[in-house]
């Protein structure tokens, strides 16, 4: 079979990023092509911890994630996919008076734009998630979002990319995109191990890889890759539904839809670099903080382990948008472990780019160029 | 309807696998994050031998050019209690 040799969009990387813009672009009645280099959902997304949180400490996060909730909402029906979305809300730990006057300030913002949180004490936490131990985990109080919960990665990139192909997107598997093809200042298309494929827009959505697809375009990212840890437990009867996070102990944990504990935490050695082997001090670690939270899991036995990588920008906010030097050549990665969360939202905003030209402040604040030069207002609250 | 279960952890039949297959689902890591195949205590000890035979059947592909999944820690299941009870941790 010969490879299709143009399109209006290429997108490069398989994760929910790119499946979800393949969907939204191919509705539009846009010719779109979208390369992976193994499968769907191999990368990040497919290793991710599942959450959805308005939580933030931004407020372009803050507005993001919400209006990304919106869609979440409403997705498995526009997709005839049960994408597994449980609002179960996320309960974020406040461990001292510091962290107290933080969330007190993001609380203070949310609010003002409209979302339903709150701040908790400790009877509270305990009628939310029953198995905490609220001394073990040295909490004075919590801050709650009813709405925040997780969604099935899987499910919601494959009900994507299903959608895709059903409004006339081609999606090539195990086909790496070599370099990005330029002429003058503007994108003509790609090089893949197949071929080329001719395209005046390209979308980098290659998660921890974009910073090298953005190389061969001649441009510099500063986004650097984290090595993350996750683990799953066997399955047990439903117990809680909330997300459990502590930005101070950087753990989160929740129960999935099967009926799993899934939970991550930075690994207290990590090393810098494209590593990808899990750690024994990682589920050391893990068990150790978790048993701390939740002591009546001890129990039950972890049965998998594995690593991803956070694609972390300078502000931990992601980066989207078209490049200013190179035309066509439009940004989206950079989401520091908040890509699948945030995706609805992004992917929405980049579609009426791309399709109708439209811009957006959200554009603006997350483009590329905001590092130049300018006083970096970082995101503070991110975990694992 | 007669049923062939496959994936005894997570309850995936072949009747399950056929349809994924047909679906577009080829890879073998595609069909274990379609139908959460593997993704149980056993660890695919059970299922990924029998889904290997199903796709080569049904892709005409040799089975030894199926790659295995990518194999993940614990080997066996280990408590929580277990795996936090050394204090040596480094």
């Amino acid at each position: 079979m010969k490879m299709k040799n143009k399109a209006d969009v290429v997108i490069v990387g398989g994760g929910v990023n790119g499946c979800s813009l393949a969907y939204q672009l191919a509705k539009k009645g846009l010719d779109v092509v979208l390369l992976e280099k193994k499968y769907i959902c191999s990368g990040a997304t497919g290793r991710c911890g599942a959450g959805i949180r308005q939580q933030w400490s931004t407020k372009e996060n803050t507005m993001l994630a919400m209006e990304s909730v919106k869609i979440f909402e409403k997705l498995s029906r526009e997709l005839g996919f049960d994408i597994g979305l449980r609002q179960g809300g996320y309960l974020i730990v406040v461990h001292d008076k510091k962290e107290m006057r933080q969330a007190e300030k993001n609380v203070e913002m949310q609010k003002t734009l409209g979302l339903d949180v709150s701040i908790i004490d400790s009877d509270e936490i305990k009628e939310i998630v029953p198995i905490l131990d609220v001394k073990g985990m040295h909490a004075i109080a919590a801050t709650f979002c009813p709405t925040d919960g997780h969604a099935d990665p899987f499910k919601t990139t494959f009900a994507y990319a299903m959608a895709a192909k059903k409004e006339g997107a081609t999606i090539l598997t195990h086909t790496p995109v070599i370099r990005v093809l330029k002429e003058k200042n503007a994108v003509k298309g790609v090089k893949t191990n197949k071929g080329e494929i001719k395209a005046p827009v390209v979308v980098n959505a290659a998660g921890v890889w974009s910073k090298k697809v953005a190389e061969t375009a001649g441009i510099n990212l500063p986004n650097q890759p984290y090595r993350k840890e996750i683990m799953v437990t066997e399955r047990i009867k439903p117990m809680f539904e909330a997300m459990v996070i502590s930005f101070k102990d950087g753990i989160y944990f929740s129960q999935q839809d099967e009926g799993q504990i899934l939970g991550g935490i930075p690994n207290p050695h990590e090393r810098k670099g494209y590593l990808t082997d899990p750690t024994f001090s990682f589920i050391q670690h893990m068990s150790k903080t978790l048993l701390r939270y939740a002591p009546p899991l001890g129990y039950l036995r972890v049965i998998r382990h594995w690593t991803g990588f956070y694609d972390v920008s300078p502000d931990a906010r992601p980066i989207i948008g078209e490049d200013d030097k190179v035309k066509g050549f439009i940004h989206c990665h950079g989401f520091s472990g908040h890509g699948f969360m945030l995706s609805p939202m992004v992917t929405k905003l980049l579609t009426e780019y791309i399709a109708d030209g439209k811009t957006s402040p959200f554009l603006e604040w997350l483009s590329l160029e905001r590092f130049k030069g300018k006083t970096i207002q970082k995101e503070v609250s991110v975990v694992g | 309807m007669k049923k062939t279960i496959i994936c005894r952890c997570e309850d995936v039949t072949e009747e399950d696998v056929l349809q994924a297959i047909d679906e577009g689902f080829e890879d073998i890591e595609e069909l274990r994050k379609r139908l959460r195949l593997g993704m149980g205590p056993c660890q695919g000890r059970t299922c990924i031998p029998l889904v290997i035979r199903i796709l080569a059947k049904k892709t005409g592909k040799n089975v030894e050019d199926i790659p295995l999944p990518t194999s993940r820690p614990p080997i066996v299941p280990v408590t929580l209690e277990a795996l936090a009870s050394d204090e040596d941790e480094e």
